[in-house]
């Protein structure tokens, strides 16, 4: 089964503290530490486990800068075969549809059977499996906690509904599916690992590589765009109730009642 | 008849001359035995190198205590003491045992040199030996047989019970005290009954007591009975030496070499593979240790010479709270795999990988390498260098567990476990009243003599960090002109590279080698063991390295700092020893001499202390790893300090600190017990 993963560079969320620029429109991304998005390592792992299984190959992607490489070989450190970046200045500022557009546009030029995504990224929407999807019109599973392959043409996914119970679902490929976290435990990659993938290469592929028109991608192609970004204003805080335990259901009651919550 | 016909002129039947069974069974027997030994090397030879024939001096001072004065059998008196006169008793009767197969086709042999007043005090000594060994196998028989100490117990995932064979050795070995007495025996009391001579014979002793139960018998009873011992002597004797090879007994071919080859350094780390260099590491082909023959020949032979005694699980910690890991059986199962893949006959099985097949993840990443196996082990078996190399080859592998993958990745980024950022690693020495008394250098911007080493735990913990400034406030007042590191230090790596993430740790060891360097500083002083073990064991080309409580020790003998006296004379103080200050590197008395100055304090010991002190836990990554365990090491420590009547815990290491103030919470004995660091102590008495 050929296997591609979209995987994101993202600032990490354990190892930075965030603060806000102080034009106040923006992360302050001075000190940032990057690392690959989590939910699309799950994906990669996943897809690493699948292929051992039946066999094919797997292929990351990624959208970015110089700076993305390293997100893509740590991917292939871990057991992916391939690597491609997709960077162009003309991409910078691409709203969701337009990072679709793009990823599209590279998975067209290659036969894949399954594509991956994670199915959120820190700094992100949650939007770009489904939009990928709808382009390349493939069919479309999200928050995917489990794959199993059936046949060439058939896969099982499974989704965690309300109560924790698991809903499984029969999809036919090629599909686009993105991947919830806890779908496995992903491998550990070490600095030994990178270091291996040091030197295998990794093409970039321009907008003219793709046949990506610059107009329909990057700031230039958006359709939407940030307009804002702040820390909303702290609120006044919890209502503390006082008193015994039975003043206090009482109270909470007439609270509940009046704001119309019973 | 003049005297009894011993086994070189006796005839079976009349005809059947004996001493060609003499002759045979050496043959036959030294034979099989030689043929055992070489299928026994044999996965050794498929090892990985190892290099033991360094300081050939300290070696043969190793031996001379260890194998020979047997020092570490009294740490358990009964099972020690037994050991050592079974044990003495081999050594004095291996003459004795070479005479008597030569006397099986040589009458009257007697060894050169021993012919004149030598081999009379010799044959008195090996009688009483024989006595003793004898007594000495039965005590130990009926308390393996009977009475079943705990520590021997096979739990039952690791197979059945080791009773059996235990018991069937003492009895081979009763046997051949028996046989070779009643050969001697029955000879003398022949000679008696026909010349009135009476051959002075060792008194009390087992040919003595044999001698005077057979003076009655008849002639050719003893006679038979003269070749019937013989003959069972030999038999005995050479089954026993093929045996040996083949479980727990091949500690007694191997333990003079495993002895003479053994670690001579303690609190470092074997190198990834013996004759790769660190530049090098990069071209191998893998990490670590994933099958067997990845093992060293030393750590194989550790396998081999395994004596089953438990001692190392005994005091293993992490065994003590329900963690998966037992060392005993780290060895027991390697060695089984051993016997298994390298049969006597027939073909040799491929390995599969280890955690696959004889050892579970969990099993190899509870230990929290404090050591306390190593330092039981009567026969120098190492077990750190083996849970390293087994850790590197799961790293190599990706099989980390995922509460460590976090701070792993962390340091990597971070260069400190909690992943918080670099610029603030010296925010403990900002606070405001703080920094206007005791001002910290920082030696990237000034020079100072002595570096103060922080590491990761102690600059970042919230309340560790009461450490850093209680370590600063003393060498302050000691007139130490001192200075930290501040972003530009990283995490020492300690514990990195005992988790078998060996590159990241080069990367740490450059990263601060450089820095170190770069301040151009006289020495280095840190409170955390764990620092204070990597900077002066694992590193190299560093300034000296000491621990604060060096420092505090001689500050205090020359005077340079006073102590006021005990401000809690009422309170109960008793030291735990860390790991990695004690065991791994000797550090005993100075705190204890440091603690001991402060006037009115009382100081009480507890029963598990220095080289036998009770691990808190660990510290490092192992304080991200969620382990599978009935309680918590640092439970069962508060237990003890309770125990010794103490109501103050007090210790030289912050992990241990972390620890030991969790553990307090959790065994419910807050109000009751209160953990401090050793620095705290000392900083809160300076006069």
């Amino acid at each position: 089964m050929e296997i591609l993963v979209c995987v994101k560079r993202v600032p990490d969320t354990a190892e930075n503290e965030f603060e806000l620029n102080s034009a106040g429109n923006d992360l302050d991304r001075d000190d940032l530490v990057y690392s690959v998005n989590e939910w699309d390592n799950y994906a990669v792992e996943e897809a690493i486990q699948i292929v051992d299984n039946v066999g094919g190959s797997v292929t990351v992607a990624t959208v970015g800068d110089d700076e993305s490489e390293e997100v893509l070989r740590r991917e292939m450190a871990m057991g992916a075969n391939n690597g491609v970046l997709l960077s162009d200045d003309a991409f910078e500022g691409s709203d969701g549809k337009g990072i679709a557009a793009i990823l599209k546009a590279e998975i067209e030029k290659g036969k894949y059977d399954l594509i991956l995504t994670g199915a959120q990224a820190d700094e992100g929407a949650g939007q770009v499996g489904g939009m990928l999807a709808a382009m390349l019109d493939y069919p479309y599973a999200s928050l995917v906690n489990k794959i199993e392959v059936v046949n060439d043409t058939t896969i099982k996914v499974g989704r965690e509904i309300e109560g924790g119970n698991q809903e499984m679902n029969e999809i036919q490929l090629p599909c686009v599916l993105s991947i919830q976290t806890g779908i496995n435990e992903p491998r550990y990659v070490g600095i030994r690992g990178i270091r291996k993938v040091a030197s295998v290469d990794v093409p970039v592929k321009k907008a003219s590589d793709l046949g990506i028109d610059s107009a329909t991608v990057g700031e230039a192609g958006a359709r939407t765009r940030r307009v804002d970004y702040f820390a909303p204003d702290l609120g006044d805080g919890a209502e503390m109730l006082e008193g015994s335990t039975d003043e206090i259901i009482e109270k909470l009651i007439e609270k509940l009642k009046a704001k119309g919550g019973l | 008849m003049s005297s009894i016909i011993g086994p070189a002129s006796y005839q079976f039947f009349g005809i059947f001359p004996a001493a060609i069974l003499s002759f045979i069974l050496p043959v036959v027997g030294v034979g099989l035995f030689a043929y055992i030994m070489a299928r026994r090397l044999a996965p050794l030879v498929r090892a990985a190198p190892d290099y033991r024939l360094d300081r050939i001096g300290q070696r043969i001072l190793r031996l001379i205590t260890i194998w020979l004065g047997q020092v570490k059998q009294p740490r358990y008196m009964l099972a020690g003491v037994l050991h050592i006169f079974i044990f003495a008793g081999f050594l004095i009767l291996s003459i004795r045992s070479v005479s008597l197969v030569m006397i099986g086709f040589s009458d009257g042999f007697v060894m050169p040199g021993f012919g004149g007043w030598l081999g009379s005090v010799y044959d008195f000594l090996k009688d009483y030996a024989a006595t003793f060994v004898l007594i000495a196998c039965i005590v130990a028989g009926i308390r393996r047989g009977i009475f079943k100490p705990a520590r021997y117990a096979v739990p039952e995932k690791y197979g059945k019970d080791h009773t059996a064979e235990a018991v069937f050795v003492l009895g081979i070995i009763g046997t051949l005290m028996i046989s070779e007495s009643l050969f001697e025996a029955s000879e003398l009391a022949f000679a008696y009954q026909q010349t009135g001579e009476w051959h002075f014979v060792a008194p009390l002793s087992l040919v003595w007591i044999f001698t005077h139960i057979l003076n009655g018998a008849s002639l050719n009873f003893l006679q038979g009975l003269h070749i019937f011992s013989y003959f069972l002597h030999d038999v005995t004797f050479f089954f026993f030496l093929c045996f040996l090879p083949l479980g727990k007994h091949f500690h007694v071919i191997t333990s003079i070499f495993n002895v003479f080859f053994m670690r001579l350094d303690k609190g470092r780390i074997k190198p990834v593979r013996h004759g790769v260099s660190e530049a090098q590491l990069d071209d191998l082909e893998s990490f670590g240790v994933k099958k067997l023959e990845d093992f060293t020949w030393k750590h194989m032979l550790d396998f081999y010479s395994c004596a089953d005694c438990g001692r190392c699980s005994d005091q293993c910690p992490a065994n003590a709270v329900g963690r998966p890991l037992s060392p005993r059986f780290i060895s027991i199962k390697a060695r089984d795999l051993m016997f298994k893949n390298y049969p006597l006959s027939g073909e040799i099985y491929k390995s599969k990988m280890l955690v696959e097949d004889i050892y579970t993840e969990d099993e190899i990443w509870s230990c929290t390498t404090c050591g306390a196996c190593e330092e039981e082990c009567p026969l120098a078996i190492e077990y750190i260098d083996k849970m390293v190399d087994l850790r590197r080859g799961m790293v190599d592998e990706g099989l980390v567990p995922q509460s460590l993958q976090k701070p792993l990745k962390a340091l990597e980024k971070r260069g400190n476990p909690y992943g918080k950022m670099e610029k603030k690693r010296a925010d403990w020495a900002m606070e405001k009243e703080f920094k206007a008394e005791y001002p910290v250098k920082d030696l990237t911007r000034e020079s100072a003599d002595t570096l103060y080493f922080v590491d990761s735990t102690t600059s970042y913990d919230d309340n560790i960090q009461e450490i850093a400034r209680c370590t600063a406030m003393i060498l302050h007042r000691a007139g130490v002109d001192f200075g930290i590191l501040g972003k530009d230090e990283k995490d020492s790596g300690n514990e990195v590279l005992r988790f078998g993430e060996e590159m990241l740790y080069q990367d740490l060891k450059e990263q601060n080698t450089e820095a170190i360097l770069a301040t151009g500083v006289r020495q280095i002083v840190t409170a955390d063991p764990h620092a204070y073990n990597a900077l002066k064991n694992d590193y190299t080309g560093l300034p000296p390295v000491r621990h604060i409580s060096q420092v505090v020790a001689e500050k205090v003998t020359g005077g340079a700092l006073s102590l006021k006296s005990c401000l809690h004379p009422e309170k109960v103080y008793v030291y735990h020893d860390p790991c990695y200050l004690g065991r791994h590197n000797g550090i005993y008395e100075d705190p204890r001499q440091a603690l001991d100055a402060i006037d009115g304090l009382t100081r009480v010991e507890l029963e598990k202390s220095r080289d036998r002190s009770f691990c808190c836990g660990g510290g490092g990554l192992m304080l991200f790893y969620e382990p599978e365990e009935d309680t918590r090491m640092g439970v069962l420590r508060v237990n003890m300090a309770a125990e010794a009547g103490a109501n103050v815990i007090v210790t030289a290491c912050p992990f241990c600190l972390v620890n030991i103030q969790d553990a307090i919470k959790v065994a419910g004995k807050e109000g009751e017990m209160e953990a401090l660091d050793f620095t705290e102590l000392i900083a809160r008495h300076l006069a």
